[in-house]
């Protein structure tokens, strides 16, 4: 029997319970020196002068670099359509662009001894215009690189007819702020360098991506790939924004490189909130048309998308949004237009969904507004609306082929489990009662792309001569469970016991090429890379046994159970897995392997619904969670055990985002949010247990029938919770309250809507 | 200064500078590494110790204050044999670690919330109010509270 489907328990964790994992702060390297960071402490200014003496002198310090000191070229943003000329210097420049920018790279014998000296140095700054509201950004009056000559670092545009809602009952329109919120990994950013005893440079990252940080690192150094080695010990969190490699880990390289000693970064935490690249941070515009029965047949969208002060991952985030921005429904018409902005700020990458959230929140406040407009329930407006089972693959009008889906019975197996018909009655009841704690349910009805910057991954296996398996991957799991989940594929097809195999991944020695983790790829592409790898030894297997048995190919059968191959109808006389890879040895003199490139079939697009049900005091503004359901399909699961806790984890952040967490800074562009007392990290005590079920609708683009999990959670959870603050809310003439909806701006919305109410206008009511 | 500490059943001493942090004592005179850092302002609980049986974050404490106490890490939970605590089994079982960053403090803090119970019977509710003070960012903390709950119930555990 296949033990593909089984809840089994982790294999990394006996060692995460008793000893606790390895990361990058707790190697042990002799003699290693660590290294810290003079960061801006201003928005915007240009370096009049940098006076390290002090620091130089300080007890313990080896070593005070600035940019110039350096002399490596700037890190011109990753993707070649963002704006090449507004580059990142390594350490800031003539001119620092955000707080927490890093300007000098202090070294000494010990953290402490770095800190202190860190102290001591002196930046002396010219005070410059700060934009921090990427609306201001988009006027170009205050520019963050003058010499560009504007703040836009990158536009979409996709259509804007101005009989775009001809022939709609109803024309609903929204501004939706999309807040910028931080990622928070428990474990910060670290990294350790040292020079191995052959020259090359041994690098140690908390990353999503080693082979990524190898190739980063060989450009900026300009070094060639193979003398970098890198390995991702234990990574304590990553949520996309660990995929990105950062200046601090060039910095730290050069700096073992230049000293000839191991280096050792690690942040804290007040530093990571501003290190760290945040997420999300889109301003929209929404408006959607249809009929007075509830039918849509427009859809347009407008993004701001705040960048940060470099162009980064964040700057891109709405091509995604354009990808997925019609969601679920059948749209004949769809218009999309963004443009990114730098600001002073914290640069934007990905964060658990990368611009797919951003896209669900629009759409899904679009259709209550929508709902509400012409007086149709939530959940009917969107069953009429929802993208039919049978039409799949299906183009959306902004290009985005789906691959599979079958929307309606994740819908009503979510209305069925929240229990939907009665939510509502007790609705009612409350709001006839009249008193001040009032429900409300949302929904959010998803879909999303995950590995969606399609990309191939690297999967090999091998058989040891002692009969054991090793995995080697390209992915790079930090808290997925790859070890578990690949070791369950390989066994599945192999036969041998998950206990004798063992999975390698995040060395770029032992592992040759690699993508990484992150968009949820792994399994649909990792995991089937290593499966298929697992297909082919099966199959060089095979012919060594027909070999050794005499007997022809296609006659041969691998016993699974038994782990064994032997002639079809004569199980007696067999070879096992161990005798097969000495057999490989001898006569090949090759090892008993196969390695895989898988390159992708296209991304796949999990889906699903979820039901939040908030209770709100209309007195206070608070809000609580009270339930949350989600149906998530993401095509065939491997071990619902970790796709649970995938979604789990996915619905704690997204409804983080629309409850408490937003990240901020005051007009002079300090952050107001910078440390973990300051900014609302979600706990255990505002949060409910959740309710999570899986339908199952496999994708053709893999042979696993897999879709990601990884981000479907955050994606659908964040509009279902913001939905329901709204929705408890509507009876009072509420629209819309905008992420995260907090005492304050819940408290002033309804404060805004009774006064609406009083002066006898309705509030923000869209025109037909 | 000298700081004598017993830990995880081991007398140990060792010098430090009288500002050192019992984190800091553990993690790097003692080298015991399982104890992680999350946070600078006492936040998030991923030093989370058993300071005489009961939990503390281990940031916040001096190690000079521990001096002739007790004090337990994740690497003093489980019998020497090697078996786990039922606090660690029950993490495993209910798949409530991921990246594992957070864990030995959830671990700590859960230990120290059931021996502190009496004849109390925990709820969800206690679990997750217990557990305010430790953070959590890939669980959603539904396993960890499954897995403190379950833990409750273990018969090694009852009084
Ligand atoms: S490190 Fe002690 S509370 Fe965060
Ligand atoms: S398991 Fe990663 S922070 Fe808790």
């Amino acid at each position: 029997m296949s033990i593909l489907g089984n809840r089994v328990l982790r294999r990394e964790d006996p060692k995460l319970l008793t000893t606790g994992g390895t990361y990058v702060g707790d190697l042990d390297l002799p003699s290693a020196l660590s290294l810290t960071f003079v960061r801006a402490t201003i928005a915007h200014g240009r370096i009049l002068g940098v006076d390290s003496k002090d620091a130089k002198r300080a007890p313990g310090v080896v070593g005070v670099f600035t940019c110039d000191d350096m002399g490596l070229a700037p890190m011109p943003p990753s993707m070649a359509f963002l704006n090449q000329a507004m580059a990142r210097p390594l350490l800031a420049s003539g001119v620092v662009r955000y707080v927490g920018e890093a300007v000098v790279a202090v070294v000494a014998e010990s953290a402490a001894a770095a800190t202190d000296a860190a102290e001591l140095v002196v930046i002396d700054y010219e005070p410059l215009a700060v934009v921090v509201d990427p609306l201001e950004a988009l006027k170009d009056e205050t520019l963050l690189f003058p010499e560009v000559g504007t703040n836009n670092c990158f536009e979409l545009q996709f259509g804007h007819d101005d009989r775009f809602f001809e022939g709609c009952d109803v024309v609903v329109r929204q501004r939706i702020i999309n807040q910028r919120v931080a990622p928070c990994p428990l474990e910060t950013r670290a990294a350790a360098a040292l020079l191995e005893g052959d020259g090359r440079l041994l690098f140690y990252s908390s990353t999503q991506s080693a082979h990524g940080v190898r190739d980063t690192l060989a450009s900026s150094l300009d070094l060639a790939k193979e003398s970098i080695h890198v390995i991702t010990p234990d990574v304590g969190g990553g949520f996309g924004a660990k995929a990105t490699v950062y200046p601090e880990d060039v910095v730290t390289a050069w700096c073992a490189r230049r000293l000839g000693r191991p280096i050792v970064w690690s942040e804290t935490r007040s530093e990571s909130m501003l290190g760290l690249g945040h997420g999300r941070a889109q301003v929209q515009d929404v408006e959607i048309g249809g009929t007075r029965d509830g039918r849509i047949l427009a859809y347009r969208i407008d993004v701001v998308q705040d960048a940060g002060a470099y162009p980064a991952i964040g700057a891109m985030l709405p091509f995604m949004t354009r990808t997925m921005a019609t969601g679920v429904y059948d749209i004949a018409r769809a218009e999309f237009n963004s443009t990114s902005v730098v600001t002073n700020t914290v640069p934007t990458v990905a964060y658990r969904g990368a611009g797919r959230p951003e896209a669900a929140a629009a759409i899904e406040r679009a259709m209550d507004c929508y709902a509400a407009e012409i007086a149709m329930d939530p959940g009917e407006l969107r069953r009429k609306n929802l993208i039919a089972a049978d039409v799949f693959p299906y183009t959306t009008p902004t290009g985005t082929e789906y691959d599979s889906g079958n929307y309606v019975p994740a819908l009503d197996l979510a209305l069925e489990m929240a229990g939907y018909p009665k939510l509502r009655a007790d609705q009612q009841a409350r709001r006839r009662a009249g008193g001040s704690r009032q429900l409300g349910i949302g929904l959010s009805s998803y879909v999303e792309i995950t590995n969606g910057v399609p990309e191939g991954e690297y999967g090999a296996v091998e058989i040891l001569p002692n009969g054991k398996a090793i995995v080697r991957t390209g992915t790079s799991p930090h808290g997925q469970g790859h070890h578990t989940s690949w070791a369950m594929l390989v066994a599945d097809q192999l036969g041998i016991a998950m206990e004798d195999i063992e999975v390698i991944h995040g060395d770029t020695d032992l592992v040759p090429r690699g993508v990484g983790t992150f968009g949820s790829r792994s399994l649909q592409i990792g995991g089937a890379a290593v499966n298929q790898a697992a297909i082919e030894v099966v199959d060089k297997a095979r012919a060594l046994a027909a070999d050794l048995l005499e007997a022809d190919v296609a006659d041969i059968v691998l016993d699974k159970p038994g782990a064994t191959f032997h002639v079809a109808g004569t199980p007696s006389i067999s070879r096992g897995w161990a005798e097969l890879a000495q057999a490989s040895l001898e006569r090949a003199g090759e090892p008993l392997m196969a390695e895989v490139d898988l390159p992708t079939a296209g991304a796949t697009f999990p889906f699903g619904t979820h039901v939040a049900v908030v209770e709100v005091d209309t007195e206070t503004g608070q809000v609580r969670l009270v339930s949350h359901v989600a149906v998530d399909d993401a095509g065939r699961i491997l071990n619902p055990l970790l796709a649970e806790g995938q979604v789990h984890g996915g619905i704690a952040q997204g409804a983080a985002q629309a409850l408490v967490e937003e990240f901020s800074y005051d007009a002079a562009g300090n952050p107001l949010t910078g440390n973990f007392a300051d900014y609302s990290i979600i706990s255990a005590a505002e949060l409910p247990s959740f309710d999570a079920a899986f339908t199952e609708t496999p994708t053709p683009r893999n042979a696993l029938g897999a879709k990601g999990i990884g981000e479907s959670g955050t994606i659908g959870s964040t509009p279902a919770v913001q939905n329901a603050v709204v929705d408890a809310l509507s009876h009072l003439g509420v629209r819309h309250v905008d992420m995260a909806t907090t005492p304050e701006r819940v408290w002033l919305a309804i404060q805004a809507a009774r006064a609406d109410a009083g002066n006898g206008t309705k509030s923000r009511k869209g025109a037909a | 200064m000298e700081v004598t500490i017993t830990l995880n059943g081991t007398e140990c001493t060792h010098d430090v500078e009288p500002r050192t942090l019992l984190v800091y004592y553990i993690r790097e005179a003692a080298g015991l590494k399982g104890t992680n850092i999350g946070c600078d302002t006492t936040s998030c609980g991923a030093c989370t110790v058993l300071l005489d049986g009961r939990s503390v974050k281990s940031c916040t404490v001096l190690a000079a204050q521990a001096e002739g106490r007790t004090v337990t890490t994740i690497e003093g939970l489980a019998e020497a044999d090697g078996t786990m605590h039922p606090v660690q089994r029950a993490f495993q079982e209910h798949h409530g670690l991921q990246c594992g960053y957070c864990t030995p403090g959830m671990v700590m803090a859960i230990v120290s919330m059931l021996a502190e119970r009496g004849d109390h019977v925990l709820t969800e509710a206690d679990v997750r109010l217990g557990l305010e003070g430790n953070l959590c960012r890939c669980t959603g903390y539904h396993n960890i509270v499954e897995a403190a709950l379950a833990a409750a119930r273990a018969p090694e555990l009852r009084l």
